[in-house]
């Protein structure tokens, strides 16, 4: 009897300092998690913070509204780049936009039809997703080399922002089918039946009821692939030609901002501007990340309410 | 037929026209790479090209190994350095921050994510690449491997954490609460239950991060160096490996395509079409673990 209540005294006694043990590993761990947490933040407010606070320095009115004037200092501002990357960003989306968002139409809305029931059709489907799929994870330099290649070389458009976009807009199509198809699909199938026996056509149910519906997701693919656009140097550097001129048609080359970042910091080695030039490229992510935060915020409430 | 039906025949024809555009830019795309390299895999004969360090365009040399193994160590060191990270960030995120402090390190995250890769090379270039040349080896010209693995590691730290994050929250919580209902900590949770239940998820992650650090071009040309050698360490110990300069298959064709011509352009697209197949290679075999998870959360 004495044995046996020691014995388990002595159970008692392990548990409690297994117990410990395990504590005090899983506190250990947990303080190393929240560190990486920190760690992540802190990288970001580093890099953001030592460019805006250094680029700050450089940027003035007269850098945001003069043109580049090319020498070994880098002289003059970015006015043209910045004229640039906003005609650049409209051109590509103008070309993937319409793209995008057919193509996700189409996959979400007709592609489950009775009607597509030939096995072709069905495969063909399936090879347009996959190749969606690819397209997201085909490195940017390489949608470069392609735009070389076809827009540049052979079609004979040459260093010109027409190539560059059509190049681009490869790049950011994707983006664009991805977050429209998760628009669609938030749209509440009552809402397709309810249009439809009402004696709607089928396109006549998307465009009024299921497109407006859908907007603000659109909306975030959109202003998604203007972030990607503005950021992109890969492609642009081996489409866009690099003149720092402000192109007068679509057909002329010319520089956005990130591409100006990198000849300034390559070429120039004109460090101070190339900060400016980076800070006003950050400021610009960080407005769109705020914009898509807002907009899908809208977004969600606006499931809400429907439900 | 009335006008509206004809309208809605048509615009179905012209919605499934822009569903098969990206299968058509996707066979462009090889197509005109390969063709455009053709030239130099005939003239010069693949083992030339993929078998030989030396790449002097002058003297018609067009060796790509020495860019192979460059963008191959890179991402080495970016994994090396970025896995942790992301990883500790994603289970930080998914289990372990309250929704107030997730609500920060989120779209911080998010914003890692979208800052362009010119503002990192520049990062790169002017904190970065002064503080290792610090480290006194001879020859460390502070531009090589270990200032682009850092940059690389913190580019793809997004990718990875987000992914792996998906993977920790689609763990069913009935796994979790089994685990705690035997006594386990939450810890021992983590580690023994939660993280081995989404593994292939967190895999598929980094395997995305390696597709995406192979395919990083303008950060890498403006921190490591350039110079077509296959890297080396720089003295006797082997960790001045990351010392040395180098040179991605990625910044080969960028920093030299626009005055190419001739058989040294064919090689570029050469070298496109050699980058072009490494991460379609990387890429695939990440789908192909993710469809197998959703394949067994469905069997579940």
């Amino acid at each position: 009897m004495e044995n046996r209540t020691s014995e388990i005294a002595l159970i008692h006694k392990a548990q409690a300092q297994n117990l410990k043990k395990e504590k005090t590993r899983q506190d250990f761990w947990v303080a190393v998690m929240w560190l990486f947490g920190l760690i992540t933040v802190s990288i970001l407010v580093l890099v953001v913070g030592y460019i805006l606070l250094e680029g700050v320095k450089a940027i003035n009115w007269e850098f945001l509204t003069t043109s580049p004037k090319g020498g070994l200092s880098g002289e003059g501002g970015i006015s043209t780049t910045i004229g640039t990357t906003f005609y650049l960003v409209s051109l590509t989306l103008l070309v993937a936009t319409p793209l995008g968002v057919g193509a996700a139409i189409f996959l979400i809305e007709y592609a489950g039809e009775q009607s597509l029931s030939s096995k072709f059709l069905r495969s063909l489907i399936g090879v347009a997703n996959f190749a969606v799929e690819t397209l997201a994870g085909i490195p940017s330099i390489i949608f470069g080399l392609f735009g070389y290649a076809l827009f540049v070389s052979t079609l004979k458009l040459g260093f010109s922002l027409l190539s560059a976009a059509l190049a681009g807009a490869c790049l950011v199509l994707p983006t664009i089918i991805r977050t429209t198809e998760e628009a669609l699909l938030t749209v509440p199938d009552d809402y397709r039946r309810g249009s439809l026996a009402l004696g709607a056509t089928k396109w006549q149910t998307l465009y009024k009821v299921v497109l407006p519906a859908s907007t603000p997701g659109i909306i975030t693919g959109i202003i998604l692939s203007v972030g990607r656009v503005i950021s992109e140097t890969a492609i642009f550097y081996v489409t866009l030609g690099g003149s720092y001129r402000m192109p007068t048609s679509v057909l002329d080359g010319g520089r956005t901002l990130a591409l100006h970042l990198y000849y300034l910091a390559m070429d120039t080695r004109a460090f101070d501007k190339a900060m400016g030039t980076g800070a006003v490229l950050v400021v610009m992510i960080i407005l769109i990340n705020l914009l898509i935060d807002l907009v899908s915020r809208k977004l969600t409430t606006g499931v809400r309410k429907v439900r | 037929m009335s006008a509206r039906m004809i309208a809605d025949k048509t615009v179905k024809y012209i919605l499934f026209a822009s569903a098969i555009i990206s299968i058509i830019i996707v066979l462009a795309i090889g197509f005109f790479i390969f063709r455009e390299s053709i030239e130099a895999w005939t003239e010069l004969g693949v083992g030339e090209i993929l078998f030989r360090t030396v790449w002097r365009p002058g003297q018609d040399q067009f060796g790509i190994l020495a860019m192979i193994v460059g963008s191959v160590s890179v991402t080495f060191g970016a994994i090396l350095l970025g896995v942790p990270l992301a990883l500790g960030c994603a289970i930080f995120l998914a289990e372990i921050a309250p929704s107030a402090v997730q609500s920060v390190v989120r779209p911080a995250v998010q914003l890692l994510a979208g800052i362009p890769s010119v503002v990192y090379g520049l990062f790169g270039m002017v904190i970065l690449v002064p503080l290792v040349r610090r480290i006194n080896v001879p020859g460390n010209s502070g531009y090589g491997l270990l200032a682009a693995s850092i940059v690389l590691a913190v580019m793809i730290l997004p990718t990875i954490a987000s992914v792996a994050e998906d993977a920790i929250r689609a763990v069913p919580e009935n796994y979790r609460h089994g685990s705690l209902a035997l006594g386990a900590t939450k810890w021992q949770t983590i580690t023994k239950v939660v993280l081995p239940a989404g593994k292939s998820g967190i895999i598929a992650g980094v395997i995305l991060g390696v597709g995406r650090a192979l395919g990083e071009t303008m950060a890498m040309i403006m921190v490591i160096g350039n110079s077509v050698i296959v890297p080396k360490p720089l003295s006797g110990n082997p960790l001045t490996f990351f010392l040395s300069q180098a040179r991605t298959l990625t910044g080969n064709i960028a920093v030299e395509i626009n005055y190419a011509t001739g058989v040294h352009e064919s090689a570029l697209f050469a070298t496109g079409v050699v980058l072009f197949g490494l991460i379609m290679i990387v890429n695939a075999s990440a789908r192909s673990i993710i469809r197998g998870q959703k394949f067994i959360e469905k069997a579940n």
